[in-house]
C-alpha cells in the first residue's frame, strides 16, 4: 500500500508530463484495437469457417459454372455427408457502392449446410413458402433499415431475366442471425428454384458447391476423390477446405496482416521511445529523492520495483483507456459504411493488448529502474 | 523593428545551441514524428500506386464500349455483330488495315500467387491484332508475339512477377489444354501488365463464349471526336451499349480501392499524428522547463516575449522538419516501386501495381510533420513567454 501511494505521488509530481505520456500511450493502443478490427474484417470467415466443409469450384476459374447435376454425384463420393450449391449473383442495389453478396441457394439445404445461420421457425416457414422470397443477414438488414415484408429491387449485372429484364424484385421474408460473433450476416440469399426459372441463360448451371464431410480428418482425401470423380470431364473441379478458400480470397486483396503488423511496429516503437524517455527523465529528476528513500531503509529492489511500478501504472492507465476507446469506436460501425462483413475486436486481441501493455511498461521502465537500483546513496545525495 | 528581428535571431540561435543538452527527449520526438510520416506516406503510396496504374492505362484519345448497365468488362457482353457496328462508327481512327477498334474478351484464370501460393483471379484477355495498335505503350520485352490461331499466350511483366508459372517456356492449363507462354510484354505501367493475352478466337471456345466479346477499345481521331462517337452508338437502335473515355472508365475502376486505402491511411495517420503531438508537447514542455531560468534571464535583460515564443516554435518546427524528412525519406527508400497485387473489386480480377511514393505525398508528409511540430510547440512557447520573470528566476 505504501508503494501504491509512492507510485501515485511520483506520477502526480509532473502532472502535465504524466498526462501527455498517458495520452500518447492511449493513442498507441487505440490504434492497436482499431487495426485489429480492420484485420479481422479482411480475414472474415477464416476463423469461423466450417472445419468439416469443402468448397468445390471449376478448376480453371471461379467465374466458370458447373452443372447442377454434380450435386448428386458429389453426394455419392465416399465420405461426403451433404452438398449444396451457390451461385454469385453480383447484382446492384441502388448504387454500386452498396455492395453486398447475393446468392441463390436451395432453400432447405441452406440450413443443413450452414448451421451457423440462426433463424426463427416462423421466418423459416415463410422462406420455404415464398418463391421470390429473400433471406437476409441481421447486419445487412440493419445497414439498409430493411424489415420483413420489404420488397427489394436488385439490378442484375450478370443474370438477365427471361425477356431481357434486369431488375429482379425480392420480398424479404426472413432474417438470420449469426451463431458466433464472426459469422457473416451481410449476405442476401434467395431461392434457386426461382432463380433458375427466371434467368435467361445458364439454366441448370451453378457457381460452386459447399460439401460437408463425415470426418474432418479425412477432408483432404475426400477432396481428392471429388476432383478425381470429375477429372477429364468437360467441367473439371478444384476442391479445397472452406477456410483455405476464404484465406486464398483474403490473400488476393493483399497481405493485410503484414501491412498492419508493420504499422503497429512503427507505432509501438515510437510510443516506446516517448514512454521510455519520460521514465528516464522522471528518474533523473528524482535522483535525490530516490537516494533519500534508500537512506531511510528502502532496499535496492524496492526502489527498482517503485520505478517499474510507476512505468506500469502509467502504461496500464493509458493502454486500458486506449483499448476502451478502440472498443467504442469499433462498435460505432466500420469506416466503409457497412461493406465489411464483420467488424469487431476479438477477445483474444484484448488479452494480447494487455500483454503488450505489460511488455511495454517493462521495456520503458527497466533501464531507468536499474539505474535507480544501482544508485549509491552517498554519490546521489551529493549531486 | 530591426531590434526585434535581431532578438529573434539571437534567442533562436541560443536555443539551437542548447539542443544537444536535450538530445534524449529531442530524439524521441524527432523519431516519433518520423514514424508517423513514414507510415502515412507508406500507406498512401499504395493508393497512389493503384491510381497511377489506372491512369497510365488510359489513352488520351481512347474510348471503351461496354454493354449498357455494365460497370466493368467482366459484367459486359457484346455480340460479334455489335463489335463490327461499333468499329464502323464515326470518329474511330483508321489505318491501312481498317478501323482502330479492338473487340476483346475478358475472363479470369486461377493461378497461384508467388507470395502466398494461394490462387488469384488472374485476368486473361482474348484479343485481335488491333489490340496492340489501340494501346500506345505496348511493347514486347522478351520472346515473341503469339501466333494467331494457336494456343499460345503472352504475359504482362506485372503478372509474370506476381503469379507463379508465367515465365517463357512454362504453360498455363486451361481445361485439358496447355497454353505455352511465348512472350512477355510491357504497357507503360498500365493495367494490361497484370494480364495474360491470347487470341480471342482461341479463348472464345475455351470459355464457351461463342462469337461474343465483352468490350471494344477504340482509338478516336481526336479527343473531340468522342461526342460524335458516343452519340452515334447510343442512338443506334441495333445497339444497347455505353461508351466512356478510358480515363473515366479507369478512374471508376479504381475508386473503391483508392478511397478505401486513402480513407484508412488518413485515419491511421491522424490518430498516429495525435500520439506524436502528445510526444512533441512533452518534449517541448520539458525543454521549456529545463530552460526556465535561462528564458527568465533573457526576459529580465530586456528580450521581449515575441522572440522567445518564436525561438521555442522554431526549435519544435526544426525537430518536426527533420523528423518529417527522415520519415518521408525512409518511406521512399522502403516502399517506392515495391510491387504487389491486389483484387480489383469492379472486375473481380487481380491487378498488379507498384507502390508510388511521389513528390505530392512527400510534401504532404513533411507538411503534416510541420503541423505536428507547430501544435506541439505552440503551447509550451506560450507558457515560456507568460512565465512571470521574478518567479521564474527564483526557480531551481
Amino acid at each position: 500500500m505504501k508503494y501504491f501511494y509512492l507510485v501515485f505521488s511520483s506520477l502526480k509530481r509532473k502532472k502535465l508530463r504524466t498526462l501527455l505520456t498517458m495520452l500518447s500511450i492511449m493513442v498507441a493502443f487505440l490504434l492497436f484495437g482499431y487495426l485489429t478490427a480492420i484485420r479481422q474484417a479482411f480475414d472474415a470467415g477464416v476463423e469461423v469457417a466450417g472445419a468439416d466443409r469443402l468448397i468445390v469450384r471449376h478448376k480453371v476459374s471461379l467465374i466458370q459454372l458447373l452443372p447442377e447435376s454434380y450435386e448428386e454425384k458429389i453426394e455419392r463420393v465416399e465420405g461426403v455427408d451433404n452438398a449444396a450449391h451457390s451461385t454469385w449473383f453480383g447484382g446492384i442495389y441502388q448504387d454500386p457502392k452498396n455492395f453486398f453478396a447475393q446468392m441463390p441457394m436451395e432453400p432447405e439445404e441452406l440450413f443443413d449446410m450452414f448451421p451457423e445461420y440462426i433463424i426463427s421457425d416462423e421466418h423459416k416457414a415463410a422462406w420455404l413458402a415464398t418463391r421470390s422470397g429473400a433471406l437476409v443477414g441481421r447486419g445487412l438488414a440493419k445497414r439498409f433499415d430493411w424489415e420483413v415484408g420489404d420488397r427489394i429491387p436488385i439490378n442484375a449485372t450478370i443474370w438477365t431475366k427471361k425477356g431481357g429484364g434486369r431488375t429482379w424484385e425480392f420480398e424479404i421474408v426472413a432474417i438470420y442471425d449469426g451463431a458466433e460473433k464472426g459469422t457473416d450476416t451481410s449476405q442476401f440469399f434467395f431461392r434457386y428454384d426461382f432463380f433458375d426459372e427466371t434467368r435467361a441463360g445458364g439454366t441448370g448451371q451453378v457457381g460452386w458447391f459447399s460439401v460437408r464431410v463425415n470426418d474432418p480428418d479425412k477432408a483432404a482425401e475426400v477432396a481428392s476423390a471429388i476432383d478425381a470423380e470429375f477429372a477429364n470431364s468437360a467441367f473439371e473441379t478444384k476442391t479445397e477446405p472452406e477456410g483455405a478458400f476464404i484465406q486464398g480470397f483474403a490473400n488476393q486483396i493483399g497481405n493485410i496482416g503484414f501491412i498492419i503488423m508493420s504499422i503497429m511496429s512503427a507505432v509501438f516503437f515510437t510510443i516506446l521511445l516517448v514512454a521510455g524517455n519520460t521514465m528516464a527523465y522522471a528518474v533523473r529528476e528524482r535522483t535525490n529523492e530516490l537516494a533519500v528513500l534508500k537512506a531511510i531503509g528502502f532496499t535496492d529492489r524496492g526502489v527498482l520495483g517503485l520505478v517499474l511500478g510507476e512505468s506500469m501504472a502509467l502504461t496500464l492507465v493509458g493502454g486500458a483507456i486506449g483499448l476502451g476507446l478502440a472498443w467504442m469506436l469499433v462498435s460505432m460501425g466500420d469506416p466503409t459504411d457497412g461493406s465489411f462483413p464483420v467488424f469487431y475486436i476479438p477477445v483474444s486481441s484484448i488479452f494480447l493488448g494487455f500483454g503488450l501493455i505489460a511488455l511495454m511498461a517493462f521495456i520503458a521502465g527497466i533501464l531507468p529502474a536499474l539505474q535507480a537500483q544501482r544508485l549509491q546513496i552517498a554519490d546521489a545525495l551529493r549531486r | 523593428m530591426f531590434n526585434w528581428i535581431a532578438q529573434v535571431f539571437s534567442v533562436t540561435r541560443f536555443s539551437m545551441l542548447s539542443l544537444p543538452q536535450r538530445k534524449g527527449s529531442s530524439a524521441a520526438a524527432l523519431l516519433g514524428i518520423a514514424g508517423v510520416v513514414a507510415v502515412m506516406v507508406g500507406v498512401l503510396s499504395i493508393a497512389q500506386g493503384v491510381l497511377k496504374t489506372m491512369e497510365s492505362s488510359a489513352g488520351d484519345t481512347n474510348a471503351i464500349v461496354l454493354r449498357s448497365g455494365a460497370d466493368s468488362e467482366m459484367m459486359s457482353g457484346l455480340g460479334g455483330d455489335d463489335t463490327r457496328i461499333i468499329a464502323e462508327a464515326p470518329g474511330v481512327a483508321r489505318d491501312a488495315s481498317g478501323p482502330l477498334a479492338s473487340p476483346e474478351l475478358f475472363v479470369v484464370i486461377n493461378l497461384p500467387m508467388r507470395s502466398t501460393g494461394t490462387d488469384a483471379n488472374v485476368p486473361l484477355r482474348g484479343v485481335q491484332s488491333q489490340a496492340v495498335q489501340v494501346r500506345d505503350g505496348f511493347n514486347l520485352v522478351e520472346g515473341r508475339m503469339f501466333e494467331w490461331g494457336l494456343n499460345e499466350v503472352i504475359v504482362g511483366i506485372g503478372a509474370r512477377q506476381q503469379f507463379a508459372g508465367l515465365d517463357i517456356g512454362s504453360s498455363i492449363e486451361v481445361g485439358k489444354e496447355k497454353w505455352p507462354v511465348v512472350g512477355i510484354f510491357e504497357a507503360d505501367g498500365g493495367l494490361s501488365e497484370s494480364e495474360i493475352w491470347v487470341d480471342a478466337a482461341v479463348l472464345q471456345p475455351a470459355y464457351r463464349r461463342g462469337n461474343s466479346y465483352q468490350a471494344v477499345y477504340v482509338k478516336l481521331n481526336s479527343r473531340d471526336a468522342f461526342g460524335e462517337f458516343k452519340d452515334s452508338l447510343t442512338s443506334d437502335p441495333r445497339l444497347n451499349v455505353k461508351a466512356m473515355r478510358e480515363a473515366e472508365y479507369y478512374e471508376a475502376q479504381s475508386s473503391t480501392v483508392y478511397n478505401l486505402i486513402t480513407g484508412l491511411g488518413t485515419l491511421i495517420a491522424v490518430i498516429m499524428g495525435l500520439g506524436a503531438i502528445f510526444g512533441a508537447l512533452n518534449t517541448m514542455y520539458t525543454a521549456v522547463s529545463a530552460r526556465t531560468r535561462e528564458i527568465a534571464t533573457l526576459r529580465a535583460l530586456g528580450f521581449r516575449s515575441g522572440p522567445v515564443v518564436i525561438s521555442i516554435l522554431s526549435e519544435s518546427l526544426l525537430l518536426a522538419l527533420a523528423g518529417g524528412l527522415i520519415g518521408a525519406g525512409l518511406a521512399w527508400l522502403a516502399f517506392d516501386g515495391y510491387r504487389a497485387a491486389t483484387l480489383n473489386w469492379a472486375s473481380f480480377s487481380a491487378i498488379t501495381f507498384a507502390f508510388d511514393v511521389n513528390l505530392k505525398l512527400l510534401v504532404q508528409g513533411i507538411l503534416f510533420a510541420m503541423v505536428i511540430g507547430l501544435v506541439g510547440g505552440l503551447l509550451p512557447a506560450i507558457r515560456a513567454a507568460r512565465q512571470p520573470v521574478a518567479h521564474a528566476l527564483r526557480e531551481l
